[in-house]
């Protein structure tokens, strides 16, 4: 299959050896759960358990609220401890809503109608049960599956692209669930085809998976609408756009969509996740994490209860002294935890304890104008350009040097010789840009309000100045009559 | 600093200081060969030069408040001394060295607020004052002596040399070879007269001829260049299309008038064409970021130089040459950048026809 190129790029040391060799285990039930209602992009989930309800694995939580939202399920049975606030693994670090649940032990499924067989179904119905299961993408963006297939059905989507990517350094679940699952993973993409009512998947995986590769090439052989790629490897491959690139050629439009370009990316786990959904009626409580890094003892990947803390997971695996720093997802664009008190959610694909001398050293110096950012970002922008605007708070000028086109990948960073921290001044000038639309969606509606109630006491004093007139009038004309009587 | 909430937390191996090391590094076989031509003179003036930098550099960040130490060791003020020093006549006065390695440090990078802020090449501006101020000393080039020959000046007569503003220089022959075939020019004397005594291609390539230091061996600067770009230090860009534009209109040149327009090689060879293609152009603070910018900025360069050698003032256009495109330099990167992901040239977003995406017409 010919194969394209997308523009810079790196290849960062990958880590992978760390963990790569672990198989998936299961990761034991810990103490309490804590299930943030917000794991997806959109509306938060809205409770509909009540304190010390007892509720049974897969039983739902929390309502979708809105067109863009997701459910969530109990991970385990057991019973409902508290409804409070609690820190999520969110860069602001700040507290959500949260469900604690305290397993009983029996890890007891609730029942589920099993459907006969889903090729069967009507296609509608694999994206209304996708919903129901609440999966999001878990590669990290945590986008409702469900409102991707549902868009998919009305678009003319021409590629199913499964991203089995995984470009970040250090994780490996996606590679040992394609190695260890390829027969639910490829199930999974055959549902996901039947649900958009088109034949053709394409699977891309980084040719440094060469293991993940083989199974799921084995796997798919027979599926003439499957084809099993190796891209290159090199980060940000597991970027959607970029990957979109790779395979197909196509680039999705600045502010567009990937369907516009009649492309549909699902990551693997989230095919995963949809044949658990369909073939059992199970809906997503779990996912495979990689817990790995230097401060971490035994590095693996296990799959984990929805809701079980970081701690827990350092301790399952033990660690010497306090990690250095603690991420979330990988190091490229992982979020930092500001401690190991914050749960798993649907989209943590990695907690990463790192060592001192894991992390990059050297302080900020002021830019060369070495170049070096320029011809590595994969969007084509001039992060050099774009970070003094930035700097200087000019967010006009850092949109017209593509602020709103950056991914926020990081490449730049991981070459800027004078260890700037690029992607930290751009994450900072898109939190402005979104307060200052909000302001302006705010100040418009002020606007529309003063003007409405100046439009309403213009229009009361002209009808005001009517009556007076016609009054006048009225009087005149008496008058008129007096004089003439 | 305190920990960016933000990624990356993962760091390739490049530091500053990594980078100006390796520059440096790529200099030093044509910089030892060159002192081994000129001499302890030449070594002389060197050293004045890197340590009038280095101590400029330290006394003005004192003066501005800033930390020393971080910036001193970057390297950047000693790389621009030690570019500068290349540019000059090898047996110049002392005080040559160390006018100009101050000029550098102070005119050409600190007024402008510090390393990444200047305008323009810091070394090749301080030469280009020199060459204004003083223009007698910097234009007086010596023959290539090295110290096995005999009448090679021994260590006190390079004192000497040196240090008492260079009496006896009777080996100093006054011009370099395009200086010399544009004298002669005016006198009416073609180059294949003119040249014949002077220039013989292979004493440039290998650095057997007159000239600043810098000038000498084409061919170690040209070795040095390639290990910067093997080491990904420098672009190809800026040394290809200047080096390609000036081989281009002297050979078009030459061709229409052989007897007044040297030929593409010694354009290559002399008047440290390598030096600033592959050292001084490349410098990435004053030249172009995107790719595109500097294919432009390197092409500007190369015609400059060959305008300025062949109808300008002065024989060498180097310095000028890149002054100019220097200035140039954020003009280039506001209008040449590269194409964004998703968009077309011109910044809207891109559109697909249906055929493109393979779907069928409705
Ligand atoms: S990589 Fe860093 S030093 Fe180099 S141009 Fe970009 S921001 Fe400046
Ligand atoms: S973070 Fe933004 S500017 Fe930096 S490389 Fe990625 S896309 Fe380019």
């Amino acid at each position: 299959m010919k194969l394209f190129r997308f523009r810079g790029g790196i290849h960062p040391p990958s880590r992978k050896e760390l963990s790569a060799g672990s198989a998936i285990e299961t990761m034991p039930l810990p103490e309490r759960l804590y299930i943030p209602m917000q794991q997806h992009i959109g509306t938060p989930a809205e409770p509909a358990v009540k304190i010390g309800q007892h509720v049974l694995k897969g039983q739902l939580l929390a309502r979708a609220s809105g067109a863009l939202s997701a459910p969530i399920h109990a991970p385990t049975s057991g019973w409902i401890r508290a409804v409070t606030d609690f820190t999520a693994p969110h860069p602001s670090g700040l507290p959500i809503l949260t469900v604690v649940l305290e397993p009983d032990g029996k890890d007891e499924w609730d029942e589920f109608p099993l459907p006969k067989d889903p090729f069967e179904m009507p296609p509608e119905l694999i994206a209304e049960r996708v919903a129901a299961a609440g999966i999001v993408g878990m590669g990290g963006a945590t986008f409702p599956t469900a409102v991707k297939l549902g868009g998919a059905t009305n678009k003319h989507i021409h590629t199913l692209l499964i991203n089995g990517g995984e470009c970040e350094p250090y994780l490996t679940c996606d590679d040992r669930l394609m190695r260890e699952r390829a027969f639910e993973v490829i199930d999974g993409v055959l549902l996901i085809l039947h649900g958009i009512r088109w034949g053709r998947a394409i699977i891309a995986i980084e040719d440094n998976k060469h293991e993940a590769l083989e199974a799921m090439r084995a796997t798919a052989k027979g599926y003439g609408q499957l084809e099993v790629v190796a891209v290159p490897t090199l980060y940000p491959m597991g970027s959607e756009k970029q990957l979109i690139k790779t395979v197909t050629g196509l680039e999705v439009p600045a502010g567009g969509l990937a369907a516009q370009v009649g492309v549909l990316v699902q990551n693997v786990a989230t095919a995963y996740a949809v044949h658990e959904a369909i073939r059992y009626g199970r809906p997503l409580v779990r996912r495979i994490v990689t817990v790995s890094g230097g401060a971490v003892r035994d590095r693996r990947n296990l799959e984990v209860p929805i809701g079980t803390l970081v701690d827990d997971l350092l301790r399952h695996c033990g660690h010497d002294g306090e990690p250095e720093r603690l991420l979330m997802g990988g190091p490229m664009m992982g979020t930092v935890l500001p401690h190991a008190m914050v749960p798993i959610v649907k989209g943590s694909n990695g907690v990463l304890a790192l060592s001192k001398p894991e992390l990059p050293e050297g302080s900020a110096s002021p830019c060369i104008r070495c170049g070096s950012c320029v011809r590595v970002c994969p969007v084509g922008l001039m992060p050099l350009e774009l970070m003094k605007r930035a700097q200087n708070n000019d967010l006009d000028g850092a949109q017209d040097y593509g602020l709103s086109d950056c991914l926020s990948c990081g490449t730049c960073a991981y070459v800027c010789p004078a260890h700037l921290p690029l992607t930290h001044y751009f994450n900072y000038a898109k939190g402005e840009l979104a307060a200052r639309a909000q302001q302006k969606r705010k100040n418009d509606y002020t606007r529309q309000l003063v003007q409405a109630r100046q439009a309403r006491l213009e229009r009361e004093a002209q009808a005001k100045a009517a009556a007076a007139a016609k009054r006048k009038a009225e009087r005149a004309a008496k008058k008129a009559q007096e004089a003439e009587a | 600093m305190t920990t960016p909430i933000s990624g990356p937390h993962y760091h390739g191996q490049r530091s500053v200081r990594g980078i100006m090391a390796q520059v440096m590094l790529a200099l030093v076989p044509a910089t030892v060969f060159a002192l081994w031509q000129f001499g302890w003179p030449a070594l002389f003036l060197f050293l004045l030069t890197l340590l009038s930098a280095v101590v400029t550099e330290a006394l003005s960040l004192h003066l501005a408040g800033k930390a020393k130490c971080a910036f001193l060791l970057d390297g950047s003020g000693l790389l621009t001394a030690w570019l500068l020093a290349l540019s000059l006549p090898p047996w110049a006065p002392w005080w040559i060295g160390v006018v100009g390695g101050a000029f550098a440090i102070v005119l050409g990078k600190q007024v402008f607020g510090g390393i990444g802020q200047n305008l323009f090449n810091p070394a090749m501006l301080a030469r280009v004052a020199l060459l204004i101020s003083f223009p007698v000393e910097m234009t007086r080039w010596a023959a290539p002596q090295p110290f096995t020959a005999t009448g090679a000046p021994g260590f006190v007569d390079s004192l000497k040399i040196t240090f008492s503003g260079g009496t006896n220089l009777d080996s100093l022959t006054g011009a370099t070879v395009l200086g010399h075939s544009k004298t002669e020019l005016t006198r009416g004397i073609g180059l294949d007269v003119s040249l014949s005594d002077i220039y013989t291609p292979l004493d440039y390539l290998f650095g057997l001829s007159g000239g600043s230091f810098g000038e000498t061996s084409a061919l170690l600067l040209l070795l040095g260049g390639l290990y910067l770009l093997v080491r990904r230090i420098i672009t190809w860009q800026i040394p290809v299309a200047m080096l390609a534009t000036v081989a281009l209109l002297a050979g078009i040149m030459h061709l229409v008038d052989p007897l007044r327009y040297a030929d593409p090689l010694l354009h290559l060879l002399a008047g440290g064409l390598m030096l600033g293609a592959f050292f001084i152009a490349t410098d990435p603070v004053t030249s172009p970021s995107g790719g595109l910018g500097q294919l432009v900025f390197g092409m500007g360069c190369g015609v400059l130089v060959y305008v300025i050698r062949t109808w300008g003032g002065f024989p060498e256009g180097l310095a000028f040459a890149v002054l100019i495109m220097n200035a140039a330099t954020p003009l280039i990167d506001h209008y040449l950048r590269p194409r964004v992901y998703g968009r077309s040239r011109r910044g809207t977003p891109l559109t697909y026809t249906a055929e493109q995406l393979g779907r069928e017409k409705e």
